[in-house]
C-alpha cells in the first residue's frame, strides 16, 4: 500500500469517527445541557417539557420546609425576587449547608402539576463557593 | 529555619538555570550534575517546609492558613502540600526530581539528546520555580504570629487523599520530562528507536502513578463525599482523565516508533500534548473557572499565569514541531490491516474520546461566555464518551494478535463469530435471567471479551504452558493491563447500572428496609475526636443469616467551621453495603434520623482494574533480563 493511499485511509477513518462523535456531542449537549430557571424565569418562558432535566435555583422560603409522612422526602418552596415560587421536592440527604433562607440549586425534572422533583441539591457552601447559578441572583438581589 | 528552605529554593532555581543553559548547549555532564544538585537543593527547601508543618510553626504564613496543633500528624505532612502554595513547592521538586532521575538513568548512549532534555527540563523547572518563588511563596513569615492555625479543609484530612496530590503530581510532571525528551528529539529532527526506548519508560513512569493518583481521588471521592458514585464527570475529574488518556495513547503509539520508527511525528506530538493536558488540568482546578466538588485553593489571578504557561510552553512545542516533523522518519512500510494501524485505530479513538470529554468539560464555559447558564453532566458523557470507549474495547482483542507490517486474516471470521456470539449470549442471559438493559449487558460482554482476549494473547505468545512464565516482562504488563482493563469495564457497568439507593428517616429503635437488608437503628450518639465532634448512628444491618454492624457519622470541625460525612460501608462478597447520616427532622413531632442508604455491587472490581492497570504499567518498566552472552 502506497503511502498516499494509507493517508488517504487513516485520515478518512478518523474524519468518520470524529464526524460520529461530533454529531454524538451535539445530540447528547441539546438534550442533556440543562438550563436554569429561577421562578422569575420560569414565569416568563413557562415550564418546560415534563421529563426533561433542568436546574432551579433561588432562596429556600423560611418556614416551607416540611417532610413526606415516612421522613425521606422534604419538600420546600424555592423564591426569588418575583412574585412566582417553586415547589421543590427531594428524597435524600439535605446538604451540610441546607438552611431556609439560604440559596440553593436543584437539578431535576418539573411534574405535570408544575412541581419539582430534584434528583441533586446543592445548597451555598460559604462566603467563598456558591453554585455558580446563583452569582447573577446574587448581584441583582 | 523556613529561611534555609527560602534560601535553598532559590539556590535551587539558580541550578535549574545552569541545568538548563549547559543542557541546551550540549554539555551532558554538566548539566546532570546541576540536575542534581537543583534536586538536592530543592529537596531540602521542601524538607524545612514540611518540618514547619509538622512542628506547627504558626510564624510561616502558610502553616497559619493550613495547619492546626490538634490536627493528627499525617495531616500535618500532607497539609504542607494540601494548598495552592505547598502544591506548587510539591510540583517545583518533581520536575527537578525527573531532572534528577533522567541524569541518572537515562541510556540513550547520545550525550547531544541526553543533555538537551536535561536542559529543556531544567527550563520548565525554571519556569514553575520562578512561578513559586515570585507570585506564590510558601516561605513567606506572618508578625506576629498568632497562636492557633486555621485548620486544613476537613475534607482533606483523610488518607487516600493523603496520598492523591502527590501521586497525581508525579504522574502530571512524569510528562514534563516526555515533553522534554520531544523537544529535544526535535530538536535534533531525530525521533526514531533509540529515542522511543527512552520516550516509553518515562511514558509509564508518568503512567503509572497518575493512574494510582486517579484511582485514589476516586476512592476518596466514594467514602468521603457520601454520594454513593465512584465517578462524577466533574470537571477536575475530567481534568485529570484527560492527560491519562493522551497518556495511554502515547504509550501505545511510542510502540510502533521503537519497533519500527513509524509514527515519528505523532508520538512527539502525543508527548507534547500530555503534558499540555496536565498543565492545563493544573489551571481548570487552581483558577477556579469551574465549578467542581473537588477544587480546593482556588485563585483566578495565579490561574492567569498557569494559563501563561501554559501557552508559552505550548507555542513553543508546537512551533518546533511544525519546523520539524515533515524531517521525521517514516518508518517500515505498512498497510492499513496491521499492528500498526490497529494503534492508529487505537490513537484515534483515543484521541477522539479526549476530545468528547474535553468539550463536555469546556462547553460550560463557552457557553457562560455567549452569556447562558448551562451545566453539562453525566448523561452527555454516557452518550459520547462511552460508545468511543466500546469500539475501542471491541477491537482490541482482535487485532492484537495482528503482525506488523501485514496482519494474517485467516482467522478473521472465527475472531468475528466468537465475538456475536458472545454478545448474544451475554444479550439473552441479560434480558432472559439478569433482567437488565441490552446496553449493560453489552458492556459486560465486552469486559469479558477483554479479558478473555488479553488472556488469550498471552497463550497465543507463549505456545507452550511452561514458556507463559518466561514471557517478558512486558508481555506480561500488556496482558495484566488489558485484563485490569476488562475487569474494570465490567465492575462499572455492573456498578452504574446495578447500584440501588434509597433514604430512610429512622427513630432512634426503628426499623426500616433498603436494598433487602433490615436497618435497626440502635442509637446515635455524639462523640468527640481530636479535631472534630460528632454525631455518630450505630445500625444493625441484617439480611438472610449475615449480620453487620454499620456505625455512619457526621463530624463538625470547629477550627473550618465545617461539616462533613463519614460513611460506614460494609463489604460484601458481591459489593458494598453504604451509608451516609443526614439530618436529624421532625417527622409528625417525632425526631428522626435520616439516611441515604446504597448497594454498590462489584465496586471493588472498578478500583482493582485501575490498581491492575498501574501494575501492568509497572511490568513493563521492569528492564528485560539481558541475554548472556557466551
Amino acid at each position: 500500500m502506497r503511502a498516499r493511499t494509507r493517508r488517504l485511509y487513516t485520515f478518512g477513518i478518523a474524519a468518520l469517527l470524529l464526524a460520529a462523535a461530533a454529531a454524538l456531542a451535539f445530540f447528547a449537549l441539546r438534550e442533556n445541557a440543562n438550563l436554569f430557571y429561577t421562578p422569575e424565569i420560569l414565569a416568563e418562558k413557562g415550564t418546560p417539557v415534563h421529563g426533561k432535566e433542568v436546574k432551579v435555583g433561588g432562596w429556600v422560603e423560611p418556614g416551607s420546609l416540611t417532610y413526606s409522612e415516612d421522613g425521606a422526602t422534604m419538600i420546600f418552596t424555592v423564591i426569588d425576587n418575583s412574585p412566582n415560587t417553586i415547589t421543590v421536592s427531594y428524597t435524600g440527604i439535605a446538604p451540610d449547608l441546607f438552611r431556609e433562607g439560604q440559596g440553593v440549586v436543584a437539578t431535576g425534572t418539573f411534574q405535570t402539576d408544575g412541581s419539582f422533583t430534584a434528583r441533586q441539591i446543592l445548597a451555598k457552601h460559604d462566603e467563598n463557593y456558591q453554585p455558580r447559578e446563583l452569582k447573577p441572583l446574587e448581584a441583582a438581589g | 529555619m523556613i529561611e534555609l528552605g527560602h534560601l535553598a529554593a532559590f539556590l535551587s532555581l539558580a541550578m535549574a538555570l545552569a541545568q538548563g543553559i549547559y543542557g541546551l548547549m550540549g554539555q551532558r555532564r554538566v548539566a546532570g550534575w546541576a540536575a542534581l544538585v537543583a534536586f538536592g537543593l530543592m529537596l531540602v527547601s521542601f524538607l524545612t517546609l514540611i518540618l514547619a508543618f509538622v512542628r506547627s510553626d504558626f510564624s510561616v504564613a502558610l502553616v497559619a492558613q493550613h495547619s492546626h496543633t490538634l490536627k493528627p500528624m499525617l495531616y500535618k505532612i500532607s497539609g504542607a502540600w494540601g494548598n495552592h502554595e505547598g502544591s506548587m513547592a510539591l510540583w517545583c521538586l518533581v520536575t527537578l526530581g525527573f531532572g534528577a532521575a533522567g541524569a541518572l538513568w537515562m541510556k540513550t548512549g547520545r550525550d547531544k539528546l541526553e543533555a538537551r532534555t536535561l536542559g529543556m527540563q531544567g527550563l520548565l523547572a525554571v519556569g514553575a520555580m520562578g512561578y513559586l518563588l515570585f507570585a506564590s511563596s510558601p516561605f513567606l513569615r506572618l508578625d506576629p504570629a498568632p497562636f492557633q492555625g486555621a485548620g486544613l479543609n476537613p475534607l482533606l484530612q483523610d488518607p487516600a487523599l493523603s496520598f492523591h496530590p502527590p501521586m497525581l503530581y508525579l504522574g502530571y510532571v512524569g510528562y514534563s520530562f516526555v515533553f522534554a525528551l520531544a523537544a529535544a528529539g526535535m530538536m535534533e529532527s531525530r525521533i526514531d528507536a533509540v529515542w522511543a526506548r527512552e520516550a516509553r519508560r518515562w511514558s509509564l513512569a508518568a503512567f503509572v502513578p497518575l493512574t494510582i493518583g486517579i484511582a485514589l481521588g476516586s476512592y476518596w471521592a466514594y467514602y468521603e463525599l457520601g454520594w454513593g458514585g465512584w465517578w462524577f464527570w466533574d470537571p477536575v475529574e475530567n481534568a485529570s482523565l484527560m492527560p491519562w488518556l493522551i497518556g495511554a495513547a502515547l504509550l501505545h503509539s511510542v510502540i510502533v516508533t521503537e519497533k519500527r520508527e513509524g509514527f515519528a511525528a505523532w508520538t512527539a506530538l502525543l508527548a507534547v500534548l500530555a503534558f499540555l493536558f496536565s498543565i492545563m488540568g493544573a489551571f481548570l482546578v487552581r483558577s477556579g473557572v469551574l465549578t467542581s466538588v473537588h477544587a480546593f485553593a482556588v485563585d483566578p489571578e495565579r490561574g492567569a499565569i498557569l494559563l501563561f504557561g501554559l501557552v508559552l510552553y505550548g507555542g513553543f512545542a508546537l512551533i518546533l514541531f511544525a519546523l520539524r516533523a515533515y524531517k521525521l522518519s517514516g518508518g517500515k512500510p505498512w498497510v492499513l490491516l496491521s499492528r500498526e494501524g490497529a494503534l492508529m485505530a487505537n490513537n484515534i479513538v483515543l484521541i477522539v474520546a479526549t476530545l468528547t470529554v474535553l468539550l463536555g468539560t469546556l462547553f460550560p464555559l463557552m457557553a457562560e461566555a455567549a452569556g447562558k447558564t448551562i451545566s453539562v453532566g453525566e448523561p452527555y458523557f454516557r452518550l459520547t464518551f462511552t460508545p468511543m470507549l466500546a469500539v475501542l474495547l471491541a477491537i482490541l482483542p482482535v487485532v492484537q494478535a495482528w503482525a506488523w507490517g501485514k496482519a494474517d486474516l485467516t482467522n478473521w471470521m472465527k475472531w468475528a463469530a466468537g465475538g456475536i456470539a458472545l454478545v448474544l449470549v451475554f444479550m439473552a442471559l441479560g434480558v432472559g435471567i439478569w433482567s437488565i438493559s441490552l446496553g449493560a449487558a453489552f458492556g459486560l460482554a465486552l469486559g469479558v471479551w477483554l479479558v478473555f482476549g488479553a488472556l488469550y494473547e498471552l497463550s497465543r505468545r507463549a505456545v507452550t504452558v511452561k514458556r507463559v512464565f518466561k514471557m517478558p516482562p512486558r508481555v506480561w504488563g500488556m496482558t495484566l493491563a488489558h485484563v485490569g482493563l476488562g475487569l474494570f469495564v465490567i465492575g462499572a457497568v455492573v456498578e452504574t447500572t446495578g447500584r440501588y439507593e434509597t433514604t430512610v428517616a429512622l427513630a432512634e429503635g426503628g426499623t426500616g428496609n433498603a436494598a433487602g437488608w433490615t436497618l435497626t437503628l440502635d442509637e446515635v450518639r455524639a462523640i468527640e475526636g481530636p479535631n472534630w465532634y460528632a454525631d455518630r448512628a450505630v445500625l444493625t444491618a441484617v439480611k438472610g443469616g449475615t449480620k453487620a454492624v454499620l456505625a455512619p457519622m457526621k463530624r463538625y470541625y470547629p477550627a473550618a467551621q465545617m461539616p462533613t460525612t463519614e460513611t460506614a460501608i460494609h463489604k460484601t462478597g458481591t459489593g458494598d453495603l453504604y451509608m451516609a447520616l443526614g439530618e436529624q427532622r421532625i417527622v409528625d413531632g417525632e425526631p428522626r434520623w435520616v439516611f441515604r442508604v446504597y448497594f454498590n455491587p462489584l465496586i471493588d472490581l472498578v478500583y482493582f482494574g485501575v490498581i491492575l492497570m498501574a501494575i501492568g504499567g509497572g511490568f513493563c518498566l521492569w528492564p528485560r533480563k539481558r541475554k548472556k552472552t557466551a
